[in-house]
């Protein structure tokens, strides 16, 4: 078990504002695997989920079950879904607890940041929820744009497993939007170059 | 071979699908054929009677919700309604727990079968809404049986298995089926829901002792004589013990269904060649299997026993893996204040403290334990153990990557947890 954990499975965790959707993403992301005979899971984390706080969602996936319930320490991939989070060094610093040199960042921004020279790809989530009308009280939804890029920064689903599992979460127009923007995030997501190598953690 | 693939469509009828562990326990809730629900809602519990309540509106499960104003007439609701001869179920945590506790007493002692899930949280106060043991294991001296899932599968698959042992005239007491709140009630996962088809092959139309119906009135829960109540609990204490081998039926049959076995009161992970071993209940002991693995390739042989039913207790079990053991360690999620963990009590009385025994706390308010904090409690066992030969520490407290030993009796050895101290000092430097 601890071989397969190690070796077979890749430990996921979301920073997000309470509403943006995180859990859903994560939520969405085990659909996806299970879409492709993987196994997933996906961890809410209760705590102060205001409206407007930062908040944190777990995920894993796998090629086999993973008998583990524990929250995720060491994420080989971190997602973020608002860019202030990667602006207020606090914030940062929450975002990248627990980063080691191969743990890659799938950022909403509009341009590339500073991550403490860990891999980082960048996609501007926030302009194509606007671009396609996908705002809700005001607020853009990104969290299913963010599920795109991370398709296309780490593969550990493809984009089609993504789309599907969006278009039988939200059956009807409201799926078919976020397919799009899901899309759109996984045909724009780019590479930032690495400036420094460090680690953090 | 076409009838080995007709074997294996047998063994397999269900779908997957990813679900939290209380969508779960409403699935198995629905596929029972439970025909009256009574809830009152409370973290982490309430998603369980929300699906409900979704599903009888959809038109896809055939119940009627009743919506009450306390969780002592939630139970109070189920106990009627099952005595008036129907499937029943409800559904609760903490306080709610703490709140129907009498009612508990009314059910098991008129040996209605009644079905509840319990999702675990800590009592307040001061208030929190994540992981503790303290309110299912309160249950332990009601008369109900109570199991423990690991994973979202076994909520559902338990909670099936419970109306069928249940209902089993050599049982006849009612029964809970507990899952963490949170680390499973809200933790999404794939799980295999079974078709109808099976669930209505494993579960046998509803047997209770009696019931009551209009037009030929009963009594129940009069006073009797003191010799005939004693009587009463020694036949309850009786069905209990044979409640074990009707699980064991019902668990191998619903095995053969489905692929997913469950003859056993206990899960054992590389218990029988180990020198130690981890012992406890609920989600956790999934880390702690992973913690055996990783202690293995450290070179110390670990073995993971994980308690799936409560009551009846898994005495044989317990006995056949534990016995012979170097030591064995009881990871609690609740305390008996002053004394020690409720599981490592119970786990101390059947193996009459013979191998060396330490009773770990941990993880009481959803504190996050994980692989990595059990080999860490696991090494330093071994190192105790080494050092002293053998020992008996029945409450040794895990706090942060620290430990903090509690000794029962006059003279405690004790550190106050850092976020104490620090609380403590914030107040102070108030005040002055």
């Amino acid at each position: 078990m601890y071989k397969l954990l190690r070796e077979k499975s890749v430990e996921i965790r979301f920073h997000g504002r309470g509403g943006q959707g995180a859990v859903t993403a994560a939520t969405l992301l085990v659909a996806a695997a299970l879409n492709e005979g993987k196994w997933g899971q996906a961890i809410p984390s209760f705590g102060a989920e205001r409206r407007g706080a930062h908040v944190l969602a777990f995920a894993r996936v796998s090629e086999k079950p993973v008998p583990i319930h524990s929250q995720v320490r060491w994420p080989k991939i971190i997602v973020v879904l608002d860019p202030g989070l990667l602006l207020v060094e606090e914030e940062r610093k929450r975002v990248l607890a627990g980063a080691s040199s191969d743990t890659i960042v799938v950022a909403n921004t509009p341009e590339p940041v500073d991550v403490g020279g860990v891999k980082l790809y960048y996609v501007d989530a926030t302009r194509i929820a606007r671009e396609l009308g996908l705002v809700v009280a005001g607020w853009p939804v990104v969290n299913t744009s963010m599920l795109g890029a991370l398709a296309k920064a780490t593969g550990i689903v493809s984009i089609d497993s993504v789309l599907n599992a969006i278009k039988s979460y939200w059956p009807g127009r409201l799926g078919e939007l976020n397919a799009e923007a899901a899309k759109r995030a996984y045909n724009e997501t780019k590479l930032a170059q690495a400036e420094k190598i460090t680690v953090t953690g | 071979m076409a009838l080995e693939a007709e074997e294996k469509t047998r063994v397999r009828r269900g779908t997957i699908v990813p679900m939290r562990g209380n969508e779960a326990v409403a699935y198995a809730v629905k596929l029972s054929r439970a025909r009256v629900v009574a809830a009152y809602p409370i973290t982490p519990q309430t998603i369980i009677v929300e699906k409900i309540d979704e599903l009888i509106s959809k038109g896809e499960m055939d119940a009627e919700m009743i919506h009450v104003e306390s969780e002592h007439s939630a139970l109070a609701a189920t106990y009627g309604a099952a005595v008036g001869g129907v499937r029943a179920f409800t559904a609760t945590s903490s306080h709610g727990l703490m709140y129907m506790y009498e009612v508990l007493w009314w059910v098991a002692g008129s040996r209605v079968p009644v079905v509840m899930a319990v999702v675990t949280r800590a009592i307040g106060a001061p208030w929190n809404i994540h992981v503790e043991h303290s309110d299912i294991l309160s249950t332990r001296d009601t008369g109900w049986l109570v199991a423990m899932a690991e994973n979202n599968q076994e909520a559902l698959d338990l909670t099936v298995m419970m109306f069928r042992v249940t209902e089993d005239p050599r049982v006849y007491l009612p029964g809970i089926v507990g899952l963490d709140g949170f680390i499973l009630s809200h933790t999404v996962e794939p799980v295999e829901v079974p078709d109808q088809e099976l669930v209505d092959e494993f579960l046998p139309p509803r047997r209770q002792p009696y019931t009551i119906e209009s037009g030929a009135p009963i009594a129940m829960g009069n006073i009797i004589p003191d010799e005939a109540f004693e009587e009463h609990r020694m036949d309850m204490h009786e069905s209990m013990r044979e409640a074990r081998r009707v699980i064991e039926e019902a668990g191998r049959e619903y095995g053969k269904l489905t692929g997913r076995d469950y003859s056993g009161l206990v899960e054992c992970y590389k218990c029988s060649d180990a020198d130690y071993l981890f012992v406890g209940i609920g989600s956790w002991m999934g880390d702690a299997k992973i913690a055996v693995d990783a202690l293995r390739e450290k070179g110390l042989r670990f073995g993971a026993l994980r308690l799936r039913w409560i009551r009846p207790f898994p005495w044989d079990e317990l006995r056949e893996y534990g016995l012979e053991k170097k030591a064995v360690i009881v990871l609690d999620r609740s305390i008996s204040f002053g004394y020690a963990g409720p599981v490592f009590l119970e786990v101390s009385s059947a193996l009459e403290a013979k191998p060396s025994m330490v009773g770990v706390l941990a993880g009481v308010g959803g504190v996050d334990v994980n692989y990595e904090d059990i080999v860490k409690i696991a090494e330093h066992v071994v190192s105790l153990v080494e050092e002293k030969g053998r020992v008996y520490v029945p409450a040794l407290w895990y706090h942060l990557g620290e430990f903090y030993p509690m000794k029962p009796g006059p003279l405690p050895t004790r550190k106050t947890p850092r976020h104490v101290n620090k609380l403590l000092e914030e107040l102070w430097s108030k005040k002055s």
